[in-house]
């Protein structure tokens, strides 16, 4: 087999990379827009002085479907991840081609989000050897494959596909997902929690979100119906909310103890939102977490185990990240196990808990790949919810393949073992460097304090800014952090998200970044970023 | 004490409303007699790969090489590859920002997008805008995009042709927006009348309604029917009188097997029709990689374009897409590939002309055997599949049949597809699932089974309507339309 090559297709990769954003020639016409601005939402929202420039259209009433007449909860909802600020670094890319000696920096370094593969992370050779095969299957009828692909990819080609009906792989398949790759995963999930699952548990979707979108759909009927949700939260929770007209009922995650999970403080919120006459309905909960990449402690999980059976809430786990854990003293367990070992059973708990390709060690994020296995509801819920599936049909094949090889991955003694367990290192050794790197850097800067990175991908650094670079940013009508992410964007070519788009303890301001580049870029990085730092401070310094 | 974490009544109404005949009751039937050792025909969704339809060999290449993108580097990937293939793996590896494996722009690869303009320009004539294209997980998600945006409660309208696909009923109810359904004729070809359209707004705005959009499914589904110039026209008169949305479901574009109503976009004709209507009517048209002669439904690709919606708009759509950050990149990169195909004088071209020209002419010659087939039962008429997938016979039951259906606490047509399953394993879906009108009767079932399977198929359809017939007929009178 061929071993995995850096060559000229990484270059090709490497190559489109800067170029790609050049393609954007028409981002023009958002640029003279505030993008994604919620006129009626009061929190830190982006004015720009170009929002007068109004098209005629925008205007006109005698067509149907206008800015004023449209679903208020698709104005309403919001999703910085790719918001504002990633709008502006576009444009400055744009304008970096021609005007290069205009900028202190060469190129955008896009920190706002967790796309390790568009950052230079190289996708697990095994996984994508099996996917090719797959794509294409009469490579597995010629004889030449044999010197292209490592045995044990060839191997589980034919096992994926003698499960597939007819070896279609363009078919759509059961709603659920084809049985034998959620056999696969349900072994996965055992061997991993040393519990059993149940593949008719298992619905797979195009990518986690999907799977959260449904949730809230079934669980939401109207804005008295809650849905508890951390802050700091990955802002999909707030916007799918928003989306299906229910509640937001924040729990706050506590900074200072590590971004620890208080049971006082969910109960303290779940009383106050019953007593508003909102019905909760859920408990999200996202372990390892984002922004925040901290890594629940056993006990603080069979507490809110515990909460959601007393208190009749659905217990939503978002664990995308559980292959992200970069302390020793910490471990991932899911949800699902930490209930069985409780002794908890199907008609003690409802839990969902979510899983994606797209993060981990193999970071699939363009595939769509993902699964929530659902237990603890009564059959008739069950129906519904695979009513909601069958109306889209099935999840997209090579997704679905995909999540079942990153819970089935090789194991020792086969053909890829080696060099398969050599990337999964190397890039988690790497990824956890990067963690403490960035993290130690950070909290050298003055005023800037930085928990660690435990799991995720994430830094959610806290920025304690002199009152007068408050006050200048209200002067510009933007949320503080968002007015020092502008900046060190404009300084140093690096994107990052404020807070703001994540929420946070009012009054506190912080900004994500991933933790992504490449590590040779991580050091100039840090030099950007400390030298935009101090300049900052010594122009807002009290 | 425990309270019940979430029951079947605490749900979101909206959900248990909602209905997906296409994988309902007829197809877990169909599953569960298939796991006991039954063979089915599984007639009941548009999935031309599951009936025996080979994927098309090149893209299927091209998307195998971005898959690994490794083997380009390997000096023998010209033993297994066609060098058109190996460049145009190349080109669109280098239109993403890391491969398949990084989310693209929230709207899709803008090189890609560029290649659906140009499409859409070819097909049309007149100039597409990149920036107004978004490409998503197969169209159903950009239907439901685009509903999600117009449906602001229960006092919102969506026109719905009857019979329709029941995505739209579905994520109308799933949306909490109020299905308004036009009749389709099917004396007259499944055809569109005007008046019927207006009667249908009439009755909805005196009942409160706000009629905010219409949906049109050209070529048909069930129906098959294909609009002419002069029928879209007059929709989009319509549209513009009425102020509605017109939601352009033009994923079976690629399937016509008649020359007499070739396939017209209505983006074409709008443009054609000229002030005030071009730029006044709102125009949101959708196609997939699911159908036409590719049939690449486990792909999940496919766009929408807009036309005449204000940039704002635009914008909250791009919004609510970001959220679920980007389609998938295998899919996009398909969609480039049907977009932009092999063309005369490429390496691949005669191989893949070959296999297109074969898949589209067997549909043609399917279309017409079906249609043979089921017309040549005493009780049953069936319009000619002239586009699309499907084939929608009418069932004239005899009043013994339905209270037989009655009796069994089943809807006639469900009965009767039920037993029709049961005796020969063919899997259809009813007509209910659809919709149609009161009393008459209709089942779904597609073109798509293999050519040389069709007329067993066919035989053993006959044969049991007419024991069916037999045992239920007391000649009191029939179901008719």
């Amino acid at each position: 087999m061929r071993r995995f090559v850096i060559g000229q297709a990484k270059n090709l990769i490497d190559q489109s990379r800067r170029r790609q954003h050049i393609h954007h020639k028409n981002l023009s016409f958002l640029s003279l827009l505030p993008p994604f601005s919620a006129p009626s939402d009061s929190s830190s929202r982006h004015l720009s002085s170009s929002s007068s420039e109004m098209s005629a259209s925008d205007s006109s009433s005698s067509l149907p479907v206008t800015l004023d007449s449209i679903n208020p909860k698709v104005i309403k909802c919001e999703y910085a991840v790719r918001g504002e600020i990633v709008n502006i670094a576009q444009r400055l890319q744009e304008d970096l081609k021609t005007n290069k000696d205009a900028y202190p920096f060469d190129e955008i370094i896009y920190c706002n989000i967790g796309n390790p593969q568009s950052l230079g992370q190289q996708p697990i050779t095994f996984f994508r050897e099996v996917l090719a095969l797959c794509s294409h299957t009469a490579l597995l009828d010629e004889s030449a494959t044999h010197g292209l692909f490592s045995s044990d990819s060839i191997e589980r080609a034919w096992k994926i596909l003698d499960q597939i009906p007819g070896k279609a792989t363009g078919a759509y398949s059961h709603s659920q997902g084809i049985k034998g790759l959620r056999d696969a995963i349900a072994a996965g999930i055992e061997a991993r929690d040393g519990f059993p699952a149940d593949p008719n548990d298992i619905f797979m979707t195009d990518g986690a979100s999907p799977g959260v979108h449904m949730m809230m759909q079934l669980l939401i009927t109207s804005e008295k119906d809650g849905i508890l949700c951390p802050i700091p939260q990955y802002p999909l929770y707030s916007a799918s909310i928003a989306l299906h007209g229910g509640t937001l009922v924040p729990y706050y995650l506590d900074e200072a103890s590590g971004w620890g999970l208080e049971i006082s403080e969910l109960k303290k919120q779940l009383e106050d939102a019953r007593s508003k006459g909102i019905t909760v309905r859920a408990l999200a909960v996202i372990n390892p977490g984002n922004p925040t990449g901290q890594v629940l402690a056993e006990e603080n999980q069979r507490d809110i185990v515990d909460f959601c059976k007393q208190e009749g809430l659905v217990l939503l786990a978002d664990e995308v990240y559980q292959e992200n854990v970069y302390v020793p003293d910490k471990k991932f367990h899911s949800f699902k196990k930490v209930a069985r070992s409780m002794g908890y059973g199907e008609k003690d708990l409802a839990l969902v808990s979510f899983q994606s390709v797209s993060k981990g060690y193999y970071g699939e994020c363009g595939k769509r790949g993902g699964y929530m296995e659902v237990t603890g509801f009564t059959s008739d819920v069950r129906e519904q919810i695979y009513k909601m599936a069958s109306v889209n049909l099935c999840s997209n094949i090579s997704g679905q393949i995909l999540a079942s090889l990153i819970m089935s991955p090789p194991k020792p003694g086969d053909d890829s073992y080696e060099s398969y367990i050599a990337e999964k290192d190397g890039i988690l050794s790497s990824l956890a460097r990067r963690a403490k790197t960035l993290e130690e850097a950070l909290n050298k800067l003055e005023g800037v304090t930085c928990n660690r990175a435990e799991g995720a991908m994430y830094l959610f650094p806290c920025l304690h800014l002199p009152q007068k670079a408050i006050a200048a940013a209200e002067a510009e009508k933007t949320a503080p952090d968002n007015f020092y992410c502008k900046r060190l964007l404009k300084a140093t070519g690096i994107v990052v998200v404020p807070g703001s788009g994540f929420r946070q303890v009012p009054g506190t301001w912080h900004f994500r970044c991933t933790i992504l580049p490449q590590e040779d870029k991580i050091p100039a990085i840090v030099d950007r970023l400390t030298a935009f730092h101090k300049s900052f401070m010594d122009e807002f310094r009290d | 004490m425990a309270l019940k974490a979430l029951d079947y009544d605490t749900l979101n109404e909206n959900v248990k409303k909602c209905q997906y005949a296409v994988r309902g009751e007829l197809y877990l039937r169909a599953s569960e007699l298939q796991k006991e050792g039954k063979k089915i025909i599984f007639t009941n969704v548009g999935n031309p790969h599951a009936l025996g339809q080979k994927p098309l060999t090149f893209p299927r290449q091209v998307v195998a090489l971005c898959q690994a993108p490794f083997l380009l580097d390997d000096p023998n990937v010209g033993m297994l590859f066609p060098a058109d293939a190996i460049a145009r793996a190349k080109h669109y590896l280098s239109l993403t920002s890391g491969g398949l494996g990084a989310y693209s722009d929230s709207r899709g690869l803008p090189g890609v997008r560029k290649e659906v303009a140009e499409f859409i320009q070819r097909r049309d004539g007149y100039p597409s805008d990149p920036e107004l294209i978004f490409l998503t997980d197969g169209a159903s998600k950009g239907v439901m995009q685009i509903l999600n945006c117009v449906i602001r409660g229960d006092g919102d309208g969506i026109l719905v042709p009857v019979p329709q696909y029941p995505l739209y009923s579905a994520t109308i109810s799933l949306l909490g927006g109020t299905l308004v359904p036009y009749y389709l004729d099917e004396s007259q070809n499944w055809g569109l009348d005007v008046n019927n359209l207006r009667q249908s707004v009439a009755q909805a705005r005196s009942q409160g309604i706000t009629v905010r959009a219409m949906v049109i499914i050209n070529p048909g589904n069930p129906t098959g029917q294909c609009l002419s110039e002069a029928n879209i026209r007059e929709i989009l008169k319509f549209c513009y009188n009425e102020k509605l949305v017109l939601l352009g479901d033009e994923v079976y574009q690629q399937n016509i097997y008649q020359d007499e109503r070739p396939f017209i976009s209505s983006k074409k004709v709008l443009m054609e029709m000229g002030s005030p209507f071009s730029k006044g009517v709102q125009l949101v048209s959708f196609h997939t990689v699911s159908k036409g002669y590719w049939g690449e439904c486990g792909q999940r690709g496919g766009y929408f374009e807009m036309t005449n919606l204000p940039p704002r708009v635009v914008e909250e759509i791009y919004k609510v897409a970001s959220i679920a950050l980007s389609p998938n990149v295998s899919a996009q990169i398909l969609m480039g590939l049907m977009v932009s195909p092999p063309k005369p004088g490429d390496i691949s071209y005669d191989q893949f002309a070959r296999e297109s020209k074969g898949i589209l002419e067997s549909l043609r010659r399917r279309a017409r055997i079906m249609t043979d087939g089921f017309n040549s039962c005493k009780n049953v008429v069936c319009n000619f599949t002239e586009g699309a997938m499907y084939s929608f016979p009418q069932i004239r039951l005899p009043p013994g049949a339905i209270q037989a259906a009655k009796q069994a606490g089943k809807v006639p047509d469900v009965f009767y597809c039920l037993k029709l399953l049961e005796a020969t394993g063919i899997s259809t879906v009813p007509g209910s699932g659809f919709g149609q009108k009161e009393g008459v009767f209709h089942l779904r079932t597609t073109i798509l089974p293999a050519e040389e399977e069709m007329p067993e198929i066919m035989d053993s359809f006959k044969k049991f309507n007419d024991e069916f017939m037999t045992q239920y007929d007391n000649n009191v009178g029939y179901s008719r339309m």
